[in-house]
């Protein structure tokens, strides 16, 4: 093979690996159909959306780079308190707080950034878990900012873009959230098919060829974690704005475990694991909330022991399987003239 | 001949063991260099000081005329100093030529690029398929790196060594686990490295060892025992002695 014969093949390889397959496309018309074929659902599919994204910040982190959190929940709770305080006293402009919640969030991820960049994992989860219980309890004691135990009340929002004024069926609600996320997912996405987001997972999987490579390892994880605090900050701004509420929970640990599960369940480090994870996980909530209001997280428990013993395996083998059949479909389209 | 990478009088103590004893000496500009010595003579602890893994308990490490002595890893690959290990590290979730364009983008300087792309880099893409072709990697280079056999791993660890454009390349026992049938492949590859390249070789297999190399150091409890052409080394009885030695006591 000629030196740029192998270019060639180089460069296709290199694009068909950050090309849109017609799989994904589906997938995001299938989030805007949603809208028009449950609008009675809209309130839930709203969740779904903030959950993803939320995940989808973890993923970035724990997929990406390799960093465990069980503390996730201090950057949700923290853009949640920024969008809702900057909506009570300031703006009430939707996109203003959103864009101050990803700002302050993401600055306390790089504020927190040195303390999870030694040490091993168990280190990383007691570090994350300290932040978050920490910040929960300054929330709770900081009454007056924060209205403590009664939560964040009084928040009205104005209509997004001075158009769209929310309403009870969260009609604008999904739509808002559902169009932040597919922005915040289109820039992950380009971030991590960048020589930044492969010098991460080459930091994931061995430190000390990245290392050796010339790669500082501190300053890209702290960077990665400040992106993704800001991506968390997001999707507290979009829980605070959609719900007009801020409560304590935002900052609590149920948030943080919950979250793990939801990338247990949908895999990490291919974007889409947070999204099934997060579609999974609150359907299965709520359906099992449904018939046994009172003891459903008994059956949550129940299904998450037994998914992560067995059922892992099998099921992610076969949307692996599923995936790559479709993906070789997608090939053949792709290079077909 | 000029000298491209020195060390004067360095020392490494492990509490009260001394790893490496007033370690002095000079790799010339385009050599073909060999470490050799018997287990424990702390050949992996000298090259863990010289790419600052280990901080040295004293002594100097300057190259191409400049101390390196307290610099960090990464600013030492910045400069030309690159290796492979005793032991493959790669990324094994990553395939060939991802991991070979995240060592060359990141020479290039693009390592903090967030939104740019890969597909489109021309210069990156020339680099890395000149690696590719140099190291016959071509048919494998989409194969995820943990699904390849161990002796392709071993010669992409040289790659990716390689990849950084090293000025000093310290190969650490490169041939180490390689099966037979790979291993020629592998030895015609390191024989065909650059000449502008220079090599520290740390080997324990004295064919790869007479073969390959023009100079010889011998390294024993940390210390230098000798130094000199293949010749030389082979015919001095106290590097035959070491080795009986090892043989009879390790």
């Amino acid at each position: 093979m000629t030196n740029e014969a192998l270019q060639a093949r180089i460069k296709a390889s290199l694009a068909a690996s950050r090309r849109w397959h017609p799989f994904e496309l589906a997938f995001w018309c299938m989030a805007l159909a949603a809208y028009f074929l449950f609008p009675r659902q809209l309130l839930i599919l709203n969740e779904i959306a903030i959950l993803a994204l939320f995940a989808l910040s973890l993923d970035l982190i724990l997929g990406y780079a390799g960093i465990v959190s069980l503390g996730h929940a201090a950057f949700l709770g923290f853009g949640a308190y920024g969008a809702g305080l900057l909506a009570l006293h300031v703006s009430a402009d939707p996109v203003t707080g959103l864009l101050f919640a990803i700002a302050v969030s993401a600055l306390l991820g790089l504020v927190t950034s040195p303390l999870i960049l030694r040490g091993n994992d168990l280190t990383r989860l007691m570090v994350t878990l300290g932040i978050a219980s920490l910040l929960q309890e300054l929330a709770n004691s900081m009454g007056r900012l924060t209205g403590g135990a009664d939560g964040l009340q009084g928040i009205s929002m104005k209509p997004v873009l001075g158009l769209f004024e929310f309403d009870l069926y969260g009609k604008t609600a999904y739509l808002y959230s559902l169009v932040v996320f597919f922005v915040l997912f289109v820039i992950a996405r380009r971030i991590v098919h960048s020589p930044f987001g492969v010098s991460l997972r080459a930091i994931r999987d061995n430190p000390l060829r990245a290392a050796a490579s010339g790669v500082p390892p501190s300053w890209r994880l702290a960077g990665v974690y400040t992106l993704a605090a800001g991506y968390a900050g997001a999707a507290g701004a979009l829980l605070a704005q959609t719900t007009q509420f801020v409560s304590l929970d935002v900052l609590a640990f149920h948030r943080s475990a919950d979250l793990m599960l939801v990338l247990i369940i949908g895999g990490t480090g291919y974007l889409y694991g947070g999204i099934i994870g997060a579609i999974a996980f609150k359907f299965l909530q709520d359906w099992i909330a449904a018939f046994t209001p009172q003891y459903w997280q008994f059956w949550i428990g129940l299904m998450l022991v037994l998914f992560v013993l067995g059922g892992r395996e099998y099921i992610h083998g076969g949307v692996r399987l599923l995936v790559s059949r479709l993906a070789a479909i997608g090939k053949r389209k792709g290079s077909a003239p | 001949m000029s000298v491209v990478l020195e060390t004067s009088g360095l020392i490494k103590r492990f509490g009260g063991i001394i790893a490496t004893d007033d370690v002095s000496f000079t790799l010339e500009q385009g050599a073909r260099h060999a470490l050799i010595g018997p287990n424990g003579a702390g050949k992996t602890t000298l090259v863990n000081l010289l790419t600052g893994v280990l901080a040295p308990s004293a002594g100097r490490i300057v190259m191409n005329g400049r101390d390196i002595t307290g610099l960090a890893r990464a600013t030492r690959v910045k400069l030309g100093l690159a290796r492979t290990f005793q032991i493959n590290q790669l990324c094994a979730g990553l395939s060939t030529l991802e991991m070979l364009m995240m060592v060359v983008t990141e020479r290039l300087g693009q390592g903090t690029k967030l939104f740019s792309r890969l597909d489109t880099n021309a210069g990156a893409i020339a680099e890395a398929a000149g690696i590719i072709e140099r190291f016959g990697l071509a048919d494998i280079m989409d194969e995820k790196i943990s699904t390849l056999p161990y002796g392709k791993q071993r010669q992409i660890e040289i790659a990716a060594a390689f990849a950084v454009k090293p000025k000093v390349l310290l190969l650490d026992e490169p041939a180490a686990g390689v099966p037979e049938a790979e291993r020629r492949e592998l030895l015609d590859t390191v024989a065909a490295l650059p000449a502008d390249v220079s090599v520290l070789l740390i080997e324990h297999d004295m064919d790869i060892v007479f073969r390959f190399a023009t100079r010889i150091t011998v390294l024993v409890n940390g210390k230098v025992l000798t130094e000199g052409t293949p010749q030389e080394v082979a015919a001095d009885r106290r590097v035959k002695e070491a080795y009986l030695g090892e043989a009879v006591h390790g």
